[in-house]
C-alpha cells in the first residue's frame, strides 16, 4: 500500500516538474512591452489604457506574444512585484497606469536600469534622477475646458427658453478627492462653461473615492436636489451620468462617451487618449532613444480629445464653438487658465508658487503664474493647480 | 402489512459515518476531487475560450513555479495567509466565531506604519523591530480583546462584534492616510522611507521574503505545540466542545476566551507588521485584501491543524497566483481564472464529506421482492 502511495507522489511530482519547466524556455530576443494596470476592462480608467495600448501595440505591428498586460495590480509591493515579473518575462519597456503604482515602479526601475520604466499621472520622474523611469500626462484640463463650453452653451439655452434665469445657472461637480488632478480638471470646466455663460456658479462635492457607484450616483442626486441645473464629475463610474438620466439633467462625463447609457442627458465628454504616447514610447524604446522624463501629451497631437457631441441634448452651434476654442488653444491665443478669466478671494491671481516638486512637506516650490496665465502641466505633466477660485463653493 | 412493508422499506441511497479512513487514503479522495476538478475546469476552458487546456495548467502551474521570483513569491503570500490563519485558529477551535481577523491585521498593519513614519529615521533597526513587534501586537490584541471581552462579560455576539470592527479599523487606517498622504489629497501614502529603509525588515541571505517566511514557520511550530500539547490549548478544545462541560472541571470559560482572544490578536498584529514591514512597506485600506476572511477558510479545511494549514495556504495561493499567470498569458479577463477556483475549491470541500461520509446504495432486490410476492 506504501508502494502505492509513493508511486501517486511521484507521478503528481514529475507532472508538475515538467509543466513547470516547457514554457520557461521560450526566450526570444524580441522586443517585448508590458503593461500594468490597477484594474480590468470593468474599469473605465482602466479600460481607457487597455485599449490605447492595443491600439498603439498593432498600429506598430507588435504581436500579441510582444504585448503582456497584468490586470488586477493593486498599488502595493505586488506592483514592484508584478513589474519584476515582466522584466523576468523579457520585456524592455514597462507601463504602469495608476498614481499609487508610482512609488514601486521606481522601485524596479532602480533595480533594472536596462529597462525602461513608464507611469502615468506620477510626480517624481523629474526629481528622482532615476535615468530610465518616466512619468506622462495630458493636458486634460484643455478637454475639460472644451467640454465646459459645451456645457455653458447649453445653460445659456435653458435661460433663453425660460427654464432658469441667469442667476439660477448653477452646475454640479463630483469629484473623487481634493487632490490637485481634481481640482485642475473642475476649474478649467468652469471656466470653459464661464467662457460662454458669465453668470455661472458650481458647486462641488467629493465622494473620496476613484470608483464608487453608489456615492457618485448620491452625490449627483444631492447636488441636483440643492439646485445644479448641470452636472459633471472626475470619478470613475457611471452612477453620477444614471443619476443625471434619471433626472433629466444633463451631464458632462469623462473618459468614456455615455450617450449608450443616457441617450437624453449625456452632452460631451473628455478624455484622455493614451494611444500617442504610447506609439511614442514603444518606438522609442525599441529604437533605443530617448523617453522623455516628464511628459505632458496636448490636445494638439491627439492626446486629449472630446467624444462625439449628442446633438440631441447640446444647444445649437455648440460645436462651432467648441472647434473655435480649439483652434484658439492650439494657436497659443486662449490660455485656459488666463488670470484676466478669474479671481480667488476677490483678487486677480498674479502670483502662485505650487507644489511641483513633490515632498512630504507639500512646500511650494516654483512660480508658476507668468505672461497673464497659470502655467499648469508645464513644470510637470502631472497638475498642480490646486487653488479654489471664485464662483465654486466645495460642498 | 403497510407498517411492515414502510419498516423494511430501505432508502435508495443512505449516508452514514465513516469510522476514520487511513490517512493517505483520505488523501487519495482529495486527490482524486482536484483531478476530477481540474477535468471539469478543462472542459469549460474548451468551451468557453477555446484556449489549449494542457497550456491552460501549464501556465496555472507556471505561475507559482515558473522562475525562482516566483516560487520565492509564492512562498511569502503563502506565509502571511499562513500566519493570518494561524490567528484566527485557537479562536475557532473554541467555536468563537472570529470574523475581525482582517480588521485585526489592518489595525497591527496601521501601527507598523506609524512605528515606520515616526521612529523609522530616528532609530536604529535592532531597536525599532522588536518595539514594532510589541506595539503592533498590543494594537491587534485591543482589536481582538474589545468584541472578546463583550462576549464574555455580556454576551454580545461576536460575529457581528468582530466584523463591525473591520469597518472601525478601516476608517481608521482611511483618517491616518489623510495625515500621511504625499502629495496632498492624493490618498496615497507611498513607499515610506523609500532611501533610509528605515523600519524596513531586513532581507536574510539576499531574499527579502525569507525573514518572514522563518517567522512564520517558527509561529507555525509555535502554535502547534501550544493547540496540541499545552495545557491552554486543551482547555480552548474543551470549551469548543462543550462550555458546560467546561464549566463542570472547573475551567474558567470567560478567562480562556479572552486569552484565547489575546493570541488572536497578538499573531494578527504580527501579520500586519509582517505586511507592511516585510513586504509593502506602505499602507491603505486594502493592504490586508480579504486575507483576513480567506484565512478562515485555510483554517477550516484543515480542520485547525497548522500543518496542514500551511498545505491549504499553499492551495488556495497557488490558485490565485495560477489564475493572475493565466490572464496574463492568454488576456482573458480574471473572472475566467475565478470561476475555476471556485470550481477546484467547491470539489475539495466536497471531498471532505466523502473523507468523513460513506454512501450506501440499496442492496440488491432479491430479498425485497420475494417478500413482496
Amino acid at each position: 500500500m506504501k508502494k502505492l502511495l509513493s508511486v501517486v507522489l511521484m507521478a503528481a511530482l514529475l507532472v508538475m516538474a515538467l509543466a513547470g519547466c516547457s514554457a520557461s524556455g521560450s526566450n526570444e530576443a524580441d522586443f517585448k512591452v508590458g503593461f500594468i494596470f490597477l484594474h480590468d476592462e470593468n474599469s473605465t480608467y482602466d479600460k481607457n489604457f487597455m485599449d490605447a495600448a492595443t491600439a498603439a501595440t498593432e498600429k506598430l505591428g507588435l504581436t500579441k506574444d510582444q504585448v503582456m498586460f497584468k490586470t488586477n495590480i493593486p498599488e502595493s509591493n505586488e506592483c514592484y512585484e508584478a513589474a519584476a515579473e515582466l522584466v523576468d518575462a523579457g520585456c524592455d519597456l514597462i507601463f504602469a497606469d495608476s498614481f499609487g503604482h508610482e512609488s514601486f515602479m521606481l522601485q524596479a526601475a532602480q533595480e533594472f536600469p536596462e529597462v525602461q520604466f513608464c507611469h502615468a499621472t506620477g510626480t517624481q520622474a523629474h526629481t528622482a534622477g532615476v535615468a530610465n523611469f518616466h512619468n506622462a500626462f495630458a493636458s486634460i484640463y484643455e478637454g475639460r475646458y472644451l467640454a465646459g463650453i459645451a456645457a455653458g452653451m447649453k445653460l445659456n439655452d435653458m435661460i433663453a427658453n425660460g427654464q432658469i434665469t441667469e442667476d439660477q445657472a448653477k452646475m454640479g461637480y463630483v469629484g473623487a478627492y481634493p487632490y490637485a488632478e481634481v481640482k485642475s480638471g473642475y476649474t478649467s470646466f468652469y471656466l470653459g462653461a464661464k467662457s460662454v455663460c458669465p453668470t455661472v456658479t458650481m458647486d462641488v462635492k467629493f465622494t473620496n473615492s476613484w470608483f464608487d457607484i453608489a456615492k457618485e450616483k448620491e452625490a449627483a442626486i444631492s447636488l441636483i436636489n440643492d439646485g445644479c441645473v448641470l452636472i459633471s464629475q472626475h470619478a470613475d463610474s457611471e452612477g453620477a451620468p444614471k443619476a443625471c438620466e434619471e433626472n433629466n439633467v444633463p451631464n458632462v462625463a469623462y473618459n468614456i462617451s455615455t450617450i449608450s447609457i443616457a441617450p437624453n442627458t449625456a452632452l460631451i465628454s473628455s478624455a484622455i487618449s493614451w494611444q500617442p504616447y504610447f506609439e511614442m514610447i514603444v518606438k522609442n524604446a525599441k529604437e533605443g532613444t530617448e523617453i522623455p522624463t516628464d511628459y505632458c501629451a496636448t490636445a494638439a497631437e491627439g492626446a486629449v480629445i472630446l467624444t462625439e457631441l449628442n446633438a440631441a441634448v447640446a444647444a445649437e452651434g455648440t460645436q462651432e464653438a467648441i472647434d473655435a476654442a480649439e483652434a484658439k488653444l492650439a494657436s497659443g491665443e486662449l490660455k485656459v487658465f488666463d488670470t484676466a478669466t478669474f479671481t480667488v478671494g476677490g483678487q486677480t491671481l498674479t502670483s502662485y508658487m505650487a507644489d511641483v516638486d513633490s515632498d512630504e512637506a507639500y512646500t511650494p516650490d516654483t512660480e508658476v503664474v507668468a505672461d497673464g496665465y497659470f502655467h499648469e502641466s508645464e513644470y510637470r505633466s502631472a497638475p498642480y493647480f490646486d487653488i479654489d477660485i471664485d464662483g465654486i463653493t466645495l460642498k | 402489512m403497510a407498517k411492515t412493508n414502510s419498516m423494511h422499506h430501505e432508502p435508495l441511497i443512505r449516508i452514514s459515518k465513516r469510522d476514520g479512513m487511513v490517512w493517505w487514503k483520505g488523501w487519495l479522495v482529495r486527490a482524486a476531487a482536484i483531478v476530477l476538478a481540474l477535468l471539469v475546469c478543462a472542459v469549460l476552458i474548451v468551451f468557453i475560450t477555446g484556449v489549449n487546456p494542457l497550456e491552460f495548467y501549464a501556465s496555472m502551474i507556471r505561475g507559482s513555479f515558473g522562475s525562482a521570483r516566483k516560487l520565492w513569491l509564492t512562498l511569502q503570500n503563502t506565509a502571511i495567509l499562513l500566519c493570518i490563519a494561524l490567528a484566527v485558529t485557537p479562536a475557532f477551535k473554541m467555536k468563537f466565531w472570529n470574523t475581525g481577523a482582517e480588521g485585526q491585521v489592518l489595525i497591527g498593519a496601521l501601527a507598523s506604519a506609524a512605528c515606520m513614519i515616526w521612529w523609522g529615521n530616528r532609530l536604529p533597526g535592532w531597536l525599532l523591530l522588536p518595539m514594532m513587534a510589541v506595539v503592533c501586537m498590543a494594537a491587534g490584541i485591543v482589536w481582538s480583546v474589545i468584541p472578546a471581552y463583550c462576549r464574555a462579560k455580556w454576551g454580545t455576539n461576536e460575529t457581528l462584534f468582530t466584523l463591525m470592527m473591520n469597518y472601525v479599523a478601516m476608517q481608521l487606517v482611511s483618517y491616518c492616510i489623510t495625515y500621511w498622504e504625499n502629495p496632498a489629497g492624493s490618498n496615497s501614502v507611498g513607499v515610506i522611507n523609500p532611501n533610509t529603509f528605515g523600519g524596513w525588515m531586513p532581507s536574510l541571505f539576499g531574499q527579502k521574503y525569507l525573514l518572514n517566511i522563518l517567522i512564520v514557520a517558527a509561529l507555525t511550530l509555535l502554535v502547534y505545540v501550544y493547540l496540541a500539547r499545552s495545557k491552554q490549548g486543551y482547555e480552548i478544545a474543551v470549551v469548543g466542545e462543550s462550555q458546560n462541560t467546561a464549566r463542570y472541571i472547573g475551567i474558567d470559560v470567560k478567562r480562556v476566551i479572552v486569552r484565547t482572544m489575546v493570541f488572536t490578536g497578538a499573531i494578527c498584529g504580527i501579520a500586519g507588521m509582517l505586511l507592511v514591514a516585510g513586504t509593502d512597506h506602505t499602507i491603505s485600506i486594502n493592504t490586508v485584501d480579504g486575507r483576513g476572511f480567506t484565512a478562515i477558510m485555510v483554517s477550516w479545511l484543515a480542520k485547525f491543524n497548522p500543518i496542514v494549514m500551511a498545505l491549504t495556504s499553499f492551495l488556495i495561493v497557488f490558485l490565485e497566483r495560477g489564475a493572475g499567470e493565466i490572464a496574463t498569458a492568454f488576456r482573458l479577463n480574471e473572472s475566467v481564472a475565478d470561476i475555476l477556483t471556485g470550481i477546484i475549491l467547491f470539489f475539495i470541500i466536497g471531498s471532505e464529506f466523502f473523507v468523513s461520509y460513506q454512501i450506501n446504495f440499496r442492496r440488491a432486490h432479491k430479498e425485497a421482492g420475494i417478500k413482496h410476492d
